[in-house]
């Protein structure tokens, strides 16, 4: 159940799709392959469905070679962003597929498929086409039809990038309570770092074909390895050549230190936190977040000039 | 934009006019000539042992040429959407060949192929085998000339339908075989039946080509176009208006059945 991803290549043309990447996702886990577009992630998902060929580097899942195995030999569940319904079927028959073509009998088909409805809260719609459905509804029958033949592994290729913010907010939630019930080994790709951290137990970040960084949601955050992973996973500041998130910002009423000067430009509260956006005397932005005390206790107010210090800043060796 | 109500009737009288004068007033006319003189005339001359037997044989080379030629433009349209090769350019042109060349053309260069004189010709005949002026090269007359309607039909609805619903069914378990016949051929059974009717409607009336590789021998290699140009020149105009019926009958029949059966959200 375990998939391991060794010394993955591949190029189309000249482009390099992906360099070198090596991949551990432990059996049982949930992953996210998280990048802008452009940075391999669906690519990399798609060679360990076997839909792609890798150039060079290995696919091993539960510990045997899969490299040249045919994607239907895989026994993998992959969900497309654009659902690949089979419009020509009913919902029943889409979840069926996979127990068809494996000849099973009728009678353990009905009641896998029962199941799966049930699971998937599609129980009433069985007998529509594809086209008589929601997208959300769509995408949960493809998560059911690619359970059915009960996956070593599922792929889910961003599951939920061509949903609304609501029915996706949604689903994100009903895909990690799926996984603490069904718990197959998962991974799925996707650019939004919200959606990531919010499921996901480790989370590998990619960039230009190249893998940045793999951890925890947590990890990720607290120990950035590069500025990339610093600014795609949670917001960033630039501040006098450092990196500092908005709540590691501290705001003073006087000059301290070497605290930079800045004039506030904007106040806005988010409930418990306030967002204070500034502008330091080169023009450039910067965006503390303050808890409601501090905010109070300095009693700050917009068109104040303050002097601005970062409690834990990062600096990366290597720019970008 | 709209039109205006006026527009509209304005459109559709000349597109009807055009279709009268161009398609229905020519059929129209066949059809009262025939029935001139009352349906006996008619009827004997369609049941001579020689029409009799240009239909037939009409028939048997269509049973044969329509099956190869769905096969062939099926898997032509798999190779030219789904795969990359070399010589995939070479293959897109080629296919379109026969829409581009007369069928004259084809009959002779089939000529030239198979004929005592040509590359095959000599080897065959040493074998016994009778190419030119008999049934083979009549059907690969007309297996050329209607080759490209299916692949034709085919082609941009496999575009259209993507492949991710392939790669769906292989993930799933499915080997290319089964792919194929769960997925593929129902996501384009319409294209390929439109494409049997254009292909069937072809080989029915096809004329030029089989003329030229057949020898229009009557009672033998006559087809039932070469019998309507027969009886047309010895003067039984009965005879060749009939034919003529019965053929334009059949393809009207299919155009019409498809249209009946094809559901209604393929038209939309």
């Amino acid at each position: 159940m375990s998939i391991l991803v060794c010394n993955v290549s591949k190029r189309f043309g000249d482009f390099v799709v992906l360099d070198d990447v090596s991949l551990d996702v432990e059996s049982g886990s949930l992953t996210a392959l998280l990048g802008p577009s452009g940075s391999g992630k669906s690519t990399l998902l798609r060679i360990i469905a076997g839909l792609e060929t890798a150039d060079a580097g290995e696919i091993l899942l539960s510990g045997k070679d899969a490299t040249a195995l045919a994607p239907q030999k895989r026994n993998v569940g992959f969900v497309f962003q654009h659902y690949a319904a089979f419009k020509h079927m009913t919902v029943r028959q889409n979840i069926a597929f996979g127990l068809r073509v494996r000849k099973r009998p009728k009678a353990e088909i009905r009641e896998h498929v029962d199941e799966l409805l049930h699971l998937v809260q599609l129980q009433s719609l069985g007998d529509r086409y594809p086209s008589q459905l929601s997208g959300g509804q769509r995408q949960r029958m493809g998560l059911a039809r690619a359970l059915a033949p009960e996956p070593q592994v599922l792929l889910l290729d961003e599951p939920f990038g061509a949903l609304d913010a609501r029915v996706r907010a949604e689903l994100r939630e009903w895909l990690r309570q799926l996984h603490d019930v069904v718990s197959v080994t998962t991974v799925f790709v996707t650019h939004d770092q919200e959606e990531a951290m919010e499921i996901s137990d480790q989370i590998a970040v990619l960039n230009h074909g190249r893998l940045e960084q793999v951890g925890a949601p947590r990890e990720l955050y607290d120990e950035p390895v590069s500025e990339f992973v610093m600014t795609f996973v949670g917001d960033a500041n630039h501040l006098g050549g450092v990196l500092v998130r908005p709540h590691d910002i501290e705001l003073w009423n006087e000059p301290s230190g070497d605290a930079l000067e800045a004039m506030i430009v904007r106040v806005t509260v988010l409930g418990r936190d306030v967002k204070v956006e500034l502008h330091d005397g080169a023009g450039a932005e910067i965006v503390a977040l303050l808890t409601r005390d501090q905010f109070d206790e300095g009693g700050f107010w917009r068109g104040q000039t303050v002097w601005v210090s970062p409690q834990r800043e990062r600096i990366f060796a290597e720019a970008g | 934009m709209r039109r205006s109500g006026l527009q509209r009737v304005g459109l559709r009288f000349v597109a009807l006019a055009y279709l009268a004068l161009i398609l229905v007033g020519p059929l129209a006319i066949v059809f009262w000539r025939t029935f001139e003189d009352g349906f006996e005339p008619a009827w004997n001359a369609l049941t001579t042992p020689d029409t009799i037997h240009a239909f037939k044989l009409t028939l048997i080379i269509t049973a044969i040429a329509v099956p190869v030629n769905t096969v062939f433009g099926i898997v032509c349209a798999l190779a030219i959407v789904r795969r990359s090769f070399r010589g995939k350019g070479f293959l897109n042109a080629f296919i379109d060949l026969p829409l581009a060349l007369s069928p004259v053309v084809v009959g002779l260069s089939l000529f030239l192929l198979y004929g005592q004189e040509g590359w095959f010709g000599s080897w065959l005949s040493d074998h016994g085998i009778d190419v030119l002026f008999a049934l083979p090269a009549m059907v690969i007359a007309t297996i050329f000339v209607s080759l490209p309607f299916v692949a034709r039909e085919v082609v941009p609805t496999l575009r259209e339908i993507g492949d991710e619903q392939e790669q769906a069914a292989r993930t799933l378990g499915a080997g290319s075989w089964q792919t194929f016949w769960r997925i593929t051929l129902p996501s384009i059974h319409w294209a390929v039946i439109y494409g049997v009717i254009l292909t069937t409607a072809r080989c029915l009336g096809e004329y030029g080509a089989v003329a030229v590789v057949s020898g229009r021998i009557q009672g033998q290699t006559e087809t039932a176009t070469l019998r309507v140009q027969e009886s047309y020149e010895s003067l039984d105009l009965a005879g060749a208006y009939a034919i003529s019926i019965v053929l334009a009958s059949m393809a009207i029949f299919v155009l019409v059945a498809f249209t009946v059966v094809r559901p209604r959200e393929e038209t939309a």
